[in-house]
């Protein structure tokens, strides 16, 4: 394959878009909360931009193929894999990634404590993803059994835990 | 709250990884940073007679493109193996040449043979896709077995029939005189399933080359930097260790596969001084199935003898083992000493041989994953346990307590002496907690709902912290197994440990500071732990093998005994006492029985302002420690997994995993089981999903998360485990190592219990659905 044949493949730097000949346009993303402008091609992966334009880079990139999922982030509430997400996409959602989960003076949400005193990090790469999916979960269900918080995770690949710590720190943050 | 040895302490470190504030390799960037792509052969096996780079120097944003050749003419040194194996001839061990970028050659898919180097990552990869490279393709052969046929390609001009060794240990000829008279044999064919590690960081390096002092930094994946340094300065001839920084900051869990200097760290710390720019590499998934050192891939034959009680009189192995295209740091050790020292189980054995013949292949080479050596044991002496006692009809908990070890230390025929153990307990203690009694209950309501249920044991031991250094030493390693420490206490009463271990996951950052904290009575935020960075600390050897407790902990109890000794001595000086009455508590150093006493503080104040120390007594109170231990530490106990099948289907769901262990002394029960539970889910990942698989060309199938299945939270249920320890009597904790037992404990609990739920004993990991279906046709 020449480099004539590929598809359009995204910079893995956006701030040396201009080597592509074209003048990557303005977007405004709303991460967190807060409107941010990132100069960045559209088809972008999502995840790109977070880490290289806004210094996001809590989420990890484990595999770009949407399999692992450590790269999780909440958009308008949900979990997806960011990895997956062109940029384009998701102008004017509203994107939550684990930086935004603390409170503004640095207290740990309630999941993320019930994943401290669990034991659900161990390496801790796959966390940001990991308690991203979790938070998407109680959104959408606030009381999951176990076989729900099991299959929620079904995205999400943990080396270190055995998921055992993970399972139970969400089953902690179950409402009653 | 106690905060000492045995607290539920939570782990200090949680709070970056929680909040997405971790730093690993992927995350360092440099100015201009430049970013390297790697041209990788898509044949097997093949001549490479020329590469022309033209085009991919022309692109934009192309700064060099490099090969082989450039690289061995800057004189950078082949790829090592670390420990000598000799054969049972006599004759050196056959390691062909690896070059981190190959030259002349290609022997797996994804082998490089040149790097470019660009503006950006994406640049990279597209030039990388414009450098022509004339393969001339060549037959390949990715079966161990096959390699090892008559007629098979020759990987290697220098390993004919590519045959790298062929080793035994025991005695051949009192093995089969016990065999020959015995009253059962069982013999077994078993396949230990090649595994990919894959830890969820993807491996990475970032490379700088200080032109102005000459000097290099690396930011990697490691699991022991200075091991990398080291390895990277002495063989590989990049840079003098004095002009090499290697920086390990988080790791993203290794498993082995980050034991291992690879040709991309190397390659990248070449490209940064030819280019005199930061080079970043980092592997994506796919480049991490083509290029992470492989784990497993055994073929065994074996036989066990018994006499008409049920008493072990021998046993007698062949195994095969792949190494794939090259030897990676360790390979030639895994089948050999961590594998065949092991086969004698739990048990008191007479007599026991095993042969063990190294092949190379075209496919990803293999190296530690994991257990190491250790899971093959354990899967083979464990399925043979539960097939003999099938055969003769005898219940299988009691064909193992009636072969049990019972006295320490016992001597094994095959080198290990076990100093310690208690293996009835264990399986007791796992009995009753996977409530055994009620099975048979259990099974009639599953039969009810057509079910199949089935209960299965592994008895395992696992020797941890590998050592003393002179005796791997005599084995061939290249290395010692030793591990440093030092300990500083500072002027105001903090103290800093600098230790050789490596934490990817371990904790470390809680477990270490919870017996510093402990020994001298302070707060555990008072203690620092710092590792990882050859710039910061003295050199160690890091954390494989479960050594970090055993090994790791060990050197800070030797640097903290002689930090002590000064404490005493100052105190005693300034309160005038005798050093013996000097009692530390409570952040006081005090004499005992008196009210004289002055603040941990004060102890460090005054060995710094030296205006009042004991004469002769230099300033200061730091100290350090190299530890080498008096043996290895042998992890045991029992796993007991119990499942019900679906005949219809093959799907087997696993309904109760109990783990009963004996890890010595635990500082911290919540890690320790964390250790446990991802330990056994892996194990279940290689009994029921995961297999590298090659097709007949060794073109990689399973080169991606959709094609190689690793067990997810739904795969596994929660695990029962509990402890029923002893003291190791080797080292000052008592500890023994929990960081590989659960992979090496459970596959084979895991098949024997799908075996005895399903009625037939022929079964091959991993246990797909369709696997368990065609075995359950099959027994029909």
């Amino acid at each position: 394959m020449t480099p004539k044949d590929l598809p359009h493949l995204p910079p893995s730097e956006p701030a040396f878009a201009g080597f592509r000949g074209t003048a990557a346009p303005c977007l405004t993303l709303t991460v967190n909360g807060r409107e941010h402008s990132v100069v960045a091609d559209p088809t972008d992966r999502l995840s790109l931009v977070l880490r290289d334009c806004l210094g996001l880079a809590g989420l990890k990139q484990g595999c770009l193929e949407g399999e692992c999922g450590a790269c999780t982030v909440l958009v308008d509430g949900e979990p997806v894999n960011s990895c997956l997400i062109l940029v384009f996409q998701v102008q004017g959602r509203s994107i939550t990634t684990v930086e935004g989960l603390e409170a503004p003076d640095g207290t740990l949400s309630p999941l993320q404590k019930a994943f401290v005193e669990h034991g659900a990090v161990q390496c801790g790469y796959c966390t940001p993803g990991m308690v991203m999916a979790a938070q998407g979960l109680l959104n959408r269900n606030p009381s999951p059994d176990e076989r729900e918080i099991r299959h929620a995770l079904g995205g999400n690949l943990c080396r270190c835990t055995g998921f055992q710590g993970i399972v139970d720190a969400i089953l902690s943050q179950a409402a009653q | 709250m106690s905060t000492g040895i045995g607290a539920r302490v939570q782990r200090k470190e949680d709070k970056r990884y929680i909040t997405g504030k971790g730093k690993y390799t992927d995350d360092v960037r440099n100015e201009s940073q430049a970013y390297a792509a790697f041209v990788r052969s898509p044949h097997a096996h093949a001549n490479v007679n020329g590469i022309d780079t033209s085009a991919a120097m022309a692109m934009d944003g192309v700064i060099d493109v490099l090969n082989g050749q450039q690289l061995t003419g800057d004189g950078i040194g082949n790829i090592i193996c670390g420990w000598a194996i000799t054969s049972k001839d006599g004759s050196p061990m056959n390691m062909g040449a690896w070059s981190a970028l190959a030259t002349s050659k290609v022997r797996y898919v994804g082998d490089a043979v040149a790097v470019v180097i660009a503006e950006t990552q994406a640049l990279a990869r597209i030039a990388a896709e414009a450098v022509e490279v004339d393969y001339e393709v060549l037959p390949a052969v990715a079966a161990s077995d096959k390699a090892l046929a008559g007629g098979a390609a020759l990987i290697h001009d220098n390993a004919p029939g590519n045959l790298i060794y062929d080793w035994e240990i025991g005695d051949g000829a009192a093995t089969d005189a016990a065999l020959a008279g015995a009253a059962h044999v069982t013999e077994l064919a078993v396949t230990n399933n090649r595994l990919s590690p894959n830890a969820m960081e993807p491996r990475a390096a970032v490379a700088t080359f200080d032109e102005c002092d000459d000097h290099y930094t690396l930011y990697t994946t490691s699991q022991n930097p200075h091991v990398a340094r080291l390895v990277l300065s002495a063989f590989y001839q990049v840079a003098p260790e004095n002009k090499l920084r290697v920086i390990a900051p988080d790791v993203g869990g290794g498993f082995g596969s980050k034991i291992f200097i690879y040709p991309e760290e190397i390659t990248c710390l070449w490209a940064s001084m030819k280019t005199n720019r930061s080079v970043k590499w980092t592997s994506d998934r796919s480049e991490a199935f083509i290029t992470d050192a492989h784990g497993r891939d055994h073929i065994t034959t074996a036989k066990m003898g018994f006499d008409a009680a049920g008493k072990i009189v021998g046993f007698k192995v062949d195994t095969i083992a792949n190494f794939g295209a090259y030897m990676s740091l360790f390979s030639s050790s895994v089948p050999t000493y961590l594998y065949a020292t092991l086969l004698s189980g739990q048990y008191n054995i007479e007599n026991i041989h095993c042969n063990v013949r190294a092949a190379y292949t075209n496919t990803v080479p293999v190296d530690a994953y994991r257990g190491a050596g250790r899971p093959e044991a354990c899967f083979l002496v464990e399925r043979m346990m539960e097939t003999a006692a099938r055969e003769m009809g005898k219940d299988p908990t009691d064909l193992r307590r009636a072969n049990f070890v019972q006295e320490f230390p016992h001597q094994t025929p095959v080198i290990m002496a076990y100093d310690a153990g208690d293996f009835g307990a264990n399986l007791d203690q796992a009995m009753a907690a996977a409530d055994v009694a009620g099975f048979a209950a259990r099974k009639a309501e599953s039969a009810g709902r057509g079910k199949l249920r089935g209960l299965g044991y592994s008895s395992y031991i696992e020797a941890c912290g590998i050592a003393p250094s002179a005796a791997v030493g005599s084995l061939g390693a290249g290395v010692g197994l030793w591990e440093s420490a030092e300990v500083r206490v500072n002027p105001v009463g903090t103290i800093e440990v600098l230790t050789g271990s490596h934490s990817h996951g371990q904790g470390h950052e809680t477990t270490f500071a919870q017996i510093v904290a402990e020994r001298f009575d302070l707060p555990l935020e008072n203690v620092s732990i710092v590792h990882g960075d050859t710039d910061k600390v003295q050199f160690g050897m890091g954390t494989y093998g479960s050594r970090s407790g055993a090994v790791g902990m060990s050197a800070i109890v030797k640097a903290m005994d002689k930090v002590e000794a000064k404490v005493r001595k100052i105190a005693a000086h300034v309160l005038e006492a005798s050093e013996d009455d000097i009692v530390i508590e409570g952040g006081q150093v005090k004499v005992a029985g008196t009210d004289k006493a002055m603040g941990w503080h004060e102890v460090g104040l005054s060995a710094y302002t030296a205006h009042n120390l004991p004469p002769d007594m230099e300033p200061g109170l730091k100290e350090g420690a190299f530890y080498d231990p008096a043996n290895f530490t042998f992890p045991a106990g029992t796993y007991i997994c119990e499942v019900e099948v679906d005949p219809e289907t093959g799907v087997t769901d696993i309904v109760q995993f109990t783990a009963s262990d004996d890890f010595g002394t635990i500082i911290n029960p919540n890690i320790v089981e964390g250790q446990v539970h991802g330990g056994i889910a892996q194990g279940i990942g290689q009994a029921m999903l995961e297999q590298v698989v090659y097709d007949d060309d060794a073109q990689l199938v399973t080169g991606s998360y959709m094609d190689y299945a690793m067990p997810r939270a739904s795969d596994v249920p929660s695990f029962s485990v509990h402890h029923a320890s002893t003291t190791c009597p080797n080292n000052p904790l008592g500890m023994k190592g929990c960081g590989e037992a659960g992979a090496i404990g459970s596959p084979p609990a895991v098949i024997n219990a799908i075996t005895d739920a399903i009625g037939s004993n022929d079964l091959a990991m991993p246990a797909t659905p369709q696997a368990v279906w065609n075995a359950i046709q099959a027994a029909k």
